[in-house]
């Protein structure tokens, strides 16, 4: 079975309208490990070794944020450049994490229009998402395709986020159990959550 | 003249020329000089005798030299060897040399010539040394270079006066015995300016080689009693010391460090001379073996006025005693006999220096700064004519130009500075710094406080001066093989001595308030380029190191009461995170009101009486009263808005609209 563990970045958690209910969900699947990266370094300084510890003894990492300005918020930016570090996670020697996968659960305030050529944001979220992708293909982590959330502070839209939400903790008991495929994601793809709840008792 | 009139008379001399002739540029050693050539004549006719005055001011050079030891920690010392016996040794000899060939080719007989150019060989370590400091040119490596040679000429002066009695002429001996008595009656003690009443007696007809005593026993047994004296002052430096000063210490009087460090330096030049050795040496290695001592600064700062004082009696009485008369007479002789011995000494000092690799403007420093004859030179001159070797007339002519050559000297330190130095500087700006011997940082107060600042440095590797006067403080701190002085760093003294004209940082962490405002004030008001971060007892102390002009006060229980605080929120359950912005939103909003109250306070009305303070600080109150009641806390944090629209919604429509707008609005204007 594959070891799981999450990384939950967010700055603004108390002002959070869906990443908290989600990492709030995600605290109700048994079996998985759960970082609160911002409660656990608040002040920026972070153990590296225990760290990378974390990597080795888990298969599968999620990393779980908000996109702030199409990137990462900066803590867990900072936690790639610390921890994935040269001879450990890629270059001479740099072997650690070979064969791992990666999990991405963002959320967007944007709708799913404006992330395209029309819209205000001109790239599919999906564009956004390469870094982390190289990231992961230059460690041979195997990224998989993320699972993402388009217009997360539209109040009308409140349906959709809490369908979202709720298949969150299906994708995270999916990657526990082995049930989700653990296969490089297909360019320019997203997860759905009907996808996810099509899943349910595979 | 009584002593009082005498003191009176060399005092107003100096406290008046020293200070023109800094402004002038001149250095103070040419004002002293100055001073003493206008004393000459007052002192003339009032029958003062300068030379006696002169061999007791020389033991201003004794105490310089145990600074100097001071300063130079053994290990320095072995690093030096090279420049000491290669460069110092051939610097001697060479010139020695070169002088009695000069001086056969003028016709002198070659004894006479060879005792003149074991006199001139000697620079003045006085004016060297106190210009080489006073122009902070004491750790280049020309300094250094200089520093080794005159230390060697220094130790090269005890064989010398061994030698010069061999060179005795008998047909000398009738008429000199006649003449140089009076002025001989010091020659005995050469470089023993301590009166002791042996000189006396021993001057005169027999060969005057230190106290009578030594004499009479064989030479096995004297070389048996100068290692054992040498034995005793290392060995008594380094393990008396800390118990004599612990001793010393029980008596809290500041002034019995002083009157100690007296004793001892005035103990080692008795004892030295009782052997027949130099007090010079004597007391220098005293100094090195304390250099590694926690009391090196106490001791540095405690001589240190003695030794000024005495080098400037020294100075002016080189300059009293320049006898014009003579000069007038014999004008163009004297003057060319000096400028031709400084420019040999000079060019000797050069090719050595081109030997011994001391570069660019570092080897014109060397070649020019110790070109003069020295101190030593005047004390070797009425040795040898009491031990009729140079007969008195040819020593009178010699004494002026060593003289001579000393009153040039501060000229060519002008020289080297004006000219030469200027014209390396950019070529010498792509070298590698010198490493500084003094350590950048000074650090006054070894607690809790500056403790933890000492042991941060340290560890990042950088090299620090520790000032405390807390005497058990101290023996812990040297158990953990901390370096660290006593010392009451209120002095501003002991800050010199700690090296403050060198320091980049100090930090004031001692416990009295009072005593860091002086520090302070003194340290900010004086040395500008010195960095100082000053604890801060409470909040009006804040107030009171802002008015005296500190930038970066610390206060010292603060960041300690804001964790708490910190972990007060994580314990309520905040978020850490969220927990560490409010406390920065704190610790923002505490400094500005602390900064804004700073220009209000007063220190002269207490603050319950400052009206403008009182009402500024009602007002922000309010303020922060009134954040608070609108919900947002009252050190609101403004990240939040960064990290969620406060609407809830997404304004990227709206705010891509109005760009595009706008553009179109700009192009339309273009157009």
């Amino acid at each position: 079975m594959p070891r799981v563990i999450v990384y939950y970045a967010h700055p603004g958690h108390r002002h959070s309208q869906s990443n908290a209910a989600m990492w709030k969900r995600a605290g109700q699947v048994e079996g998985i490990t759960l970082v609160d990266l911002y409660a656990e370094y608040p002040r920026f300084h972070i153990n590296i070794a225990k760290e990378q510890d974390r990597l080795l003894s888990h298969d599968v990492y999620v990393f779980q944020f908000p996109l702030f300005w199409y990137s990462t918020p900066s803590l867990l930016k900072e936690w790639q450049d610390l921890v994935l570090e040269h001879g450990f996670a890629y270059g001479k020697d740099g072997t650690a994490l070979a064969g791992k996968a990666m999990q991405v659960a963002v959320t967007a305030a944007g709708p799913e229009d404006a992330y395209a050529p029309t819209g205000y944001n001109r790239y599919p979220l999906r564009d956004f998402l390469r870094p982390l992708e190289q990231t992961a293909r230059l460690c041979c982590i195997t990224f998989l395709t993320p699972y993402a959330l388009h217009g997360s502070l539209k109040a009308h839209n409140k349906a959709h986020i809490e369908h979202h939400i709720a298949q969150y903790s299906n994708l995270l008991e999916g990657l526990r159990d082995g049930r989700v495929p653990l296969k490089e994601a297909a360019p320019g793809t997203l997860l759905a959550p009907d996808t996810l709840a099509g899943m349910q008792g595979v | 003249m009584d002593f009082l009139s005498l003191a009176f008379l060399f005092l107003i001399a100096g406290v008046v020329a020293v200070p023109i002739a800094t402004r002038f540029g001149l250095g103070s050693v040419l004002g002293f000089l100055i001073a003493g050539i206008a004393l000459g004549p007052v002192l003339a006719a009032f029958r003062v005798d300068v030379v006696s005055l002169q061999h007791f001011a020389e033991f201003g050079v004794v105490m310089m030299l145990f600074l100097v030891g001071l300063e130079l920690e053994p290990k320095l010392l072995w690093r030096m060897k090279t420049r000491l016996l290669g460069l110092g040794g051939l610097q001697v000899g060479l010139t020695a040399l070169a002088v009695m060939a000069a001086g056969i080719a003028l016709g002198l007989y070659w004894t006479i010539a060879l005792a003149l150019g074991l006199v001139f060989a000697l620079s003045s370590t006085a004016i060297v040394l106190q210009t080489l400091n006073e122009k902070g040119l004491m750790r280049s490596d020309g300094g250094q270079a200089g520093f080794s040679v005159l230390l060697f000429q220094d130790i090269a002066v005890i064989p010398m006066l061994a030698l010069i009695p061999l060179l005795a002429m008998p047909e000398l001996m009738d008429h000199a015995t006649a003449v140089a008595v009076p002025n001989a009656a010091h020659g005995a003690e050469v470089s023993v300016p301590v009166e002791d009443g042996h000189g006396v007696e021993a001057s005169g007809d027999h060969a005057p080689e230190g106290p009578g005593w030594i004499e009479t026993i064989p030479g096995w047994q004297r070389a048996l009693i100068t290692v054992a004296a040498i034995a005793a002052v290392i060995l008594g430096g380094s393990m008396l010391t800390r118990p004599l000063f612990r001793f010393v210490a029980v008596a809290q009087m500041r002034e019995l460090f002083t009157a100690t460090a007296l004793l001892m330096v005035v103990g080692i030049a008795l004892l030295m001379n009782h052997v027949g050795l130099s007090p010079a040496l004597g007391t220098f290695l005293a100094g090195v073996v304390l250099a590694n001592s926690e009391y090196r600064h106490e001791l540095e700062s405690d001589i240190d006025p003695f030794r000024g004082m005495l080098l400037g009696l020294f100075f002016m009485t080189v300059g009293a005693g320049i006898d014009f008369l003579l000069l007038w007479e014999d004008l163009w002789m004297i003057v060319s006999l000096t400028l031709g011995l400084m420019v040999l000494k000079a060019g000797i000092l050069y090719g050595l220096g081109l030997i011994f690799r001391v570069r660019g403007a570092d080897r014109w420093l060397l070649s020019m700064g110790l070109a003069q004859a020295g101190e030593f030179g005047f004390v070797l001159l009425s040795f040898t004519t009491a031990s009729h070797v140079i007969p008195q007339s040819v020593a009178d002519v010699a004494l002026l130009v060593v003289a001579l050559s000393m009153l040039l000297t501060p000229a060519l330190f002008i020289l080297y500075d004006r000219v030469v130095a200027p014209r390396f500087s950019l070529a010498q700006a792509d070298e590698p710094d010198q490493i500084d011997e003094e350590a950048p940082i000074i650090i006054a107060g070894h607690g809790r406080f500056g403790g933890i600042v000492n042991r941060m440095l340290l560890g990042a590797g950088y090299r620090t001066v520790v000032l405390d006067h807390n005497s058990a403080q101290l023996r812990m701190m040297r158990a953990f093989n901390f370096k660290v002085f006593f010392g009451d760093a209120s002095r501003p003294d002991l800050l010199h001595a700690a090296g403050i004209e060198n320091a980049k940082l100090l930090v004031v962490a001692i416990d009295d308030r009072q005593q860091t405002n002086e520090i302070v004030h003194h340290v900010i008001q004086n040395y500008q380029h010195v960095h100082v971060i000053a604890r801060a007892r409470s909040r009006d102390h804040v107030y009171e190191l802002w008015a005296a002009g500190c930038r970066d006060v610390i206060r010292e229980t603060f960041d300690s009461g804001v964790r708490a605080g910190r972990s007060a929120f994580e314990a309520m359950g905040m978020h850490p995170f969220e927990a560490e912005r409010m406390a920065q939103g704190f610790v923002d909003h505490d400094r500005r009101v602390i900064r804004e109250l700073a220009d209000l306070y007063r220190n002269d009305i207490p603050i319950h009486e400052n009206e403008p303070y009182i009402r500024r600080s009602l007002e922000l109150r309010e303020e922060t009263d009134g954040a608070m009641l609108s919900g947002r806390g009252a050190y609101s944090v403004q990240f939040d808005k960064a990290w969620s629209p406060p609407v809830g919604r997404d304004e990227g429509e709206e705010a891509d609209e109005q760009c595009r707008r706008d553009a179109e609005a700009r192009g339309a204007e273009d157009a």
